[in-house]
């Protein structure tokens, strides 16, 4: 069947593509393990040659796939289903991007393109260690190939094609619509389904790609690891991979902490971890990452901890595969807010993870005994010594994590039933507020130790005045700085101002060590500028989580109707009414309207006002409703920020009226009554008391010369409650006018609708459970959260800063050797 | 033995123990039944929505206070409280994974935490609601 108006040559040229960056990466594999095994050189070179062409050939490949892929989405082509699923033709150009790794081909096509762009640099950069780190990455290269390409093979689905048309990925179902010949001309066809509306952020944009160099980096290190182990070669390695292992730790961390900075931004958990399973599944390798780096340096310097390096070079790439399973495989479903649905390919990515994870650990089991190492052992006042315990605490920690995060795979694996409790956070800060602290005090003082050997006299007197600095400080904090999370007990709140001179000790420590240790060379001052960044991350992380607080009690005292069970229960929501200033703890808060939307008209801001009781400040925040994509119905929130220098006022909506709009359909009864008659509603009665000529009191300011009358109503609920009614009827500039008055709690309209006679007036009453426009609001105060941001982009700097310096060292050793 | 050695030997050991004391405070998946056995202990239920009764929810009196019905895959039944706002498109949840307290046959979910929904909507594509689209028409 010939269908109109498809174009079907991208598709067949990406698949074309696909193919032939399995079989390119294949054949580097192959030309690269017989390069690398050659005993003859001229052998080798031509095997390598070989090797060189077919990788460049991969690399041409996925970015063409790629370009190929983001052709589709950019010209609108609905007739392919990544087009037609993540795209629409309202979503603003600057998304586009963030069609292609909201599809999970998207983001494995990205993982292999930053592969083959690292491949590149590592052939120019890498001489005697080309062909077996090469061949290493071609074989990551050919199985990640494997997981686009979307082919059966003995009736198993290998891989998950991007290239596929609708009515291909529909093809079982067997649809109507595509019985037609022109069906692309159907409605349905015509726009796409949209990308995921918490996915149209520019985080979003940024975080992934930067992420999967992360991810991607980590395969350099494993690659020279495994190289060394087979080439045996044992540390001939370490040094050209020690900027590798900084730009992979550097990326990785980046990767994540901007991942955490788009949670804070645009989801609702209210902070920027939560311990969730896919954020643990990148930051465990990211901290074995670092303990291999700092066992790296040891090994560098004095040649202890070879072994280590490789254990933790090999584990934090197998653990970058178990993370791509865990978030992938969809058996994260019960316990992850945001992990992928399963795309049916659980089998494959589990032998991913294990094609790496049994021939290496097999290699360097076997190769163990012959890594070598020192026998003598490390002083206690080395600084190796101490950058082990670290390293160890690190791993140790990481290993925890992977422990509690992998309880939905220890249960398949033993068909035990554990599930974390109703704290889904608590069990994890509990063990690494120790290890913050642990790692605080170490990131402190080691630097002041010498390698090998340090004398306690030039260690005293250098770390001496740092201490007391960091003595102060904490202690100020502990007494002025009103930290009293005791939600968990004193013993925690003991923890975390333990923890927080940790974080102070290592901010002033290595501050002071660039001048006291380093005589101000900054460039050799990479390692302080990281860790005095971590620190404040740390100081950060403390501060904002300990002292985070919700604003949005309700202390306004209007009477409402709690359930009995909830007195003692948090009441974090508020709701707020229509121009109505509402008490909020410090703050009046005032819901002004919800009538401003982005130009797609998906957005509905919410303006409203915060004014500090005592009047110092006012701001307003525009916490919004997206409108859900993908045939959804309904809205997804997306909170707004207040940002000061020392705290950010966080807000967002839990609840608005507009989300399920129906039209009022009620009607106002009127009622012709005299003073002191009676008119009963569903919930109870009211009574006019009087009607007052130009009212001066209460919410009115009318003046003798107004003409204007006040109907004074008394509202008596059947449990017995009171509450005022004033409706006014008044006259300017010859027109009548009528201010209607509510009764929020009984949601009564109460309106004065004409005078009869003389005494008689009509009010006009309305019931109605939609009178007045309301939002739900929840409001977080996060003090100093702005320290862990500025923290961490010293710690990039750090770590720039490293790689730079490393760099030049490895090439002064090359030119002088 | 050398000191590195000791060391670890201490971590591992210091690992042990926190990680049965981590074990020791799990939660575990139980049924609605097995809940009830288990009354005011923290359990983690996987259930459905009951669509059968109403979502009560009145955010204009009480934002904090949302209360529904679940029926877990045996039928049994259970009405939860949940003393936060109701998740969006909690309607639309497939499948509700909830961590609370069996107190006197109501569920009680007193952390924010406390509810998972899983709905197609968020993060992910409902393969469903995107064909009932391409089959509308």
């Amino acid at each position: 069947m010939d269908y109109i108006g498809e174009h079907l040559l991208p598709g067949k040229l990406g698949h074309f593509f696909i193919i032939l960056s399995f079989v390119s990466s294949l054949v580097a594999a192959i030309a690269y393990f017989k390069s690398a095994n050659a005993s003859d050189i001229s052998l080798a070179a031509s095997w390598k040659k070989l090797g060189r062409v077919a990788f460049l050939l991969d690399g041409i490949s996925v970015f063409s796939i790629f370009g190929l892929l983001l052709f589709i989405v950019y010209t609108h082509k609905f007739e392919y289903y990544y087009a037609w699923n993540h795209s629409s033709l309202s979503l603003s150009t600057k998304y586009l991007l963030s069609c292609i790794w909201e599809g999970q081909e998207g983001s494995f096509l990205l993982w292999t393109m930053w592969h083959a762009v690292l491949g590149g640099v590592l052939i120019r950069t890498s001489k005697q260690w080309e062909a077996p780190v090469l061949c290493v990455i071609s074989v990551v290269q050919m199985c990640l190939a494997t997981m686009v390409m979307g082919m059966y093979f003995f009736g198993v689905k290998v891989g998950s094609n991007p290239f596929l048309l609708v009515r291909e990925f529909y093809a079982a179902d067997n649809a109507p619509l595509f019985s037609r010949l022109d069906y692309l001309s159907l409605p349905q066809m015509q726009d796409g389904q949209g990308l995921n509306q918490t996915l149209q952020n520019y985080w979003m944009v940024i975080h992934p790609p930067i992420l999967f160099l992360g991810f991607a980096s980590t395969l350099v290190p494993f690659a020279f690891a495994i190289s060394g182990l087979w080439k045996k070669n044992y540390g001939g390695w370490t040094k050209m991979a020690l900027p590798w292992t900084l730009f992979s730790a550097c990326l990785l961390g980046t990767g994540i902490i901007m991942g955490a900075a788009w949670a804070y931004e645009s989801l609702t958990f209210g902070g920027y971890w939560a311990w969730d399973p896919v954020e643990n599944a990148s930051l465990v390798p990211w901290m074995v990452m670092i303990a291999g780096l700092h066992t790296m340096v040891i090994y560098n310097s004095t040649g202890h901890s070879l072994r280590a390096t490789y254990l933790f070079m090999i584990l934090s790439f197998i653990l970058i595969l178990y993370s791509t399973y865990l978030t992938r495989s969809g058996d994260l479903q019960d316990t992850s807010v945001h992990a992928f649905t399963s795309l049916g390919m659980n089998w494959q990515l589990r032998i991913f993870v294990i094609v790496f994870l049994l021939p290496s650990i097999f290699l360097y089991a076997r190769r163990f005994k012959h890594i070598p190492f020192i026998a003598k052992e490390e002083s206690t006042s080395s600084r190796e010594f101490w950058m082990f315990i670290g390293s160890l605490v690190f791993f140790l920690s990481a290993v925890f994590i992977l422990t509690a995060t992998s309880l939905p795979v220890i249960n398949k694996i033993f068909n035990t039933n554990f599930a974390i409790g109703s704290d889904p956070e608590f069990p994890y800060n509990r063990i690494q507020i120790f290890v913050a602290l642990v790692i605080g005090i170490l990131t402190a003082i080691t630097q002041y130790l010498k390698y090998r050997d340090t004398s306690r006299k030039y260690f005293l007197k250098k770390i001496t005045i740092p201490t007391i600095i960091a003595v102060l400080i904490a202690g100020l904090t502990t007494a002025f700085g009103n930290i009293n999370y005791d939600k968990y007990g004193i013993g925690y709140l003991v923890a975390i101002h333990l923890a927080l001179f940790a974080a102070f000790y290592t901010v002033v420590a290595n501050f002071a060590y660039i001048w006291a240790g380093l005589n101000g060379k900054l460039k050799a001052a990479g390692a302080s500028v990281a860790h005095f960044g971590f620190g404040l991350m740390l100081v950060g992380i403390l501060v904002s989580s300990s002292k985070k607080s919700v604003l949005s009690y309700n202390t306004s005292g209007i009477n409402l109707r709690f359930d009995p069970a909830s007195k003692e229960k948090s009441q974090e929501n508020i709701t707020l009414i229509k121009n109505i200033q509402t008490d909020m703890g410090k703050y009046h808060a005032t819901f002004l309207n919800s009538d401003s939307t982005n130009l797609a008209g998906n957005i509905i801001y919410f303006h409203i006002n915060f004014k500090k009781k005592d009047s110092t400040d006012e701001f307003t925040l525009y916490p919004n409703l997206i409108r859900n994509t993908k045939g959804q119905e309904n809205f997804s929130n997306n909170p707004d920020s207040k940002h000061y220098w020392n705290r950010d006022i966080f807000s967002y909506i839990s609840y608005a009226d507009n989300m399920d709009r129906e039209a009022d359909t009620t009607q106002f009864k009127s009622y012709p009554v005299n003073p002191n008659d009676t008119i009963f509603y569903s919930n109870g009665f009211m009574v006019l008391n009087k009607v007052i000529p130009n009212p001066e009191t209460g919410k009115y300011r009318f003046t003798a010369a107004d003409t204007a009358l006040m109907a004074d109503i008394s509202v008596t609920t059947k449990e017995g409650l009171q509450y005022k009614a004033q409706p006014v009827f008044y006259v300017k500039n010859n027109q009548i006018k009528y201010i209607v008055d509510t009764v929020f709690a009984q949601n009564l309209a109460v309106g004065f609708s004409r005078i009869i006679d003389n005494k008689k007036i009509e009010i006009q009453v309305k019931e109605s459970n939609r009178l007045v426009p309301f939002v739900a609001l929840k409001v977080y105060e996060f003090p100093f959260i702005n320290v862990l941001w500025i923290g961490t982009l010293f710690m990039i700097t750090g770590f720039i800063m490293s790689i730079a310096r490393r760099v030049q060292l490895n090439k002064s050793l090359r030119s002088a050797g | 033995m050398k000191k590195t050695h000791i060391v670890i030997l201490v971590f591992i050991a210091i690992s042990i123990a926190v990680l049965v004391s981590f074990m020791g405070d799990l939660s575990s998946y139980e049924t609605i039944a097995s809940a009830k056995q288990k009354d005011g202990r923290t359990v983690t239920i996987i259930a459905k929505l009951d669509n059968t009764k109403p979502i009560e929810y009145d955010p204009r009196t009480n934002p904090n206070y949302c209360s529904f019905h679940i029926v877990d895959t045996l039928g049994n039944q259970a009405r939860v409280v949940y003393h936060f706002e109701k998740p969006f498109d909690m309607e639309k949840a497939e499948k509700i994974v909830l961590k609370g307290k069996m107190k006197a046959d109501v569920f009680e979910i007193t952390t924010k935490d406390g509810i998972l929904i899983k709905c197609p909507s968020k993060y992910k594509d409902d393969p469903k609601a995107a064909q009932n689209n391409l089959s509308q028409n």
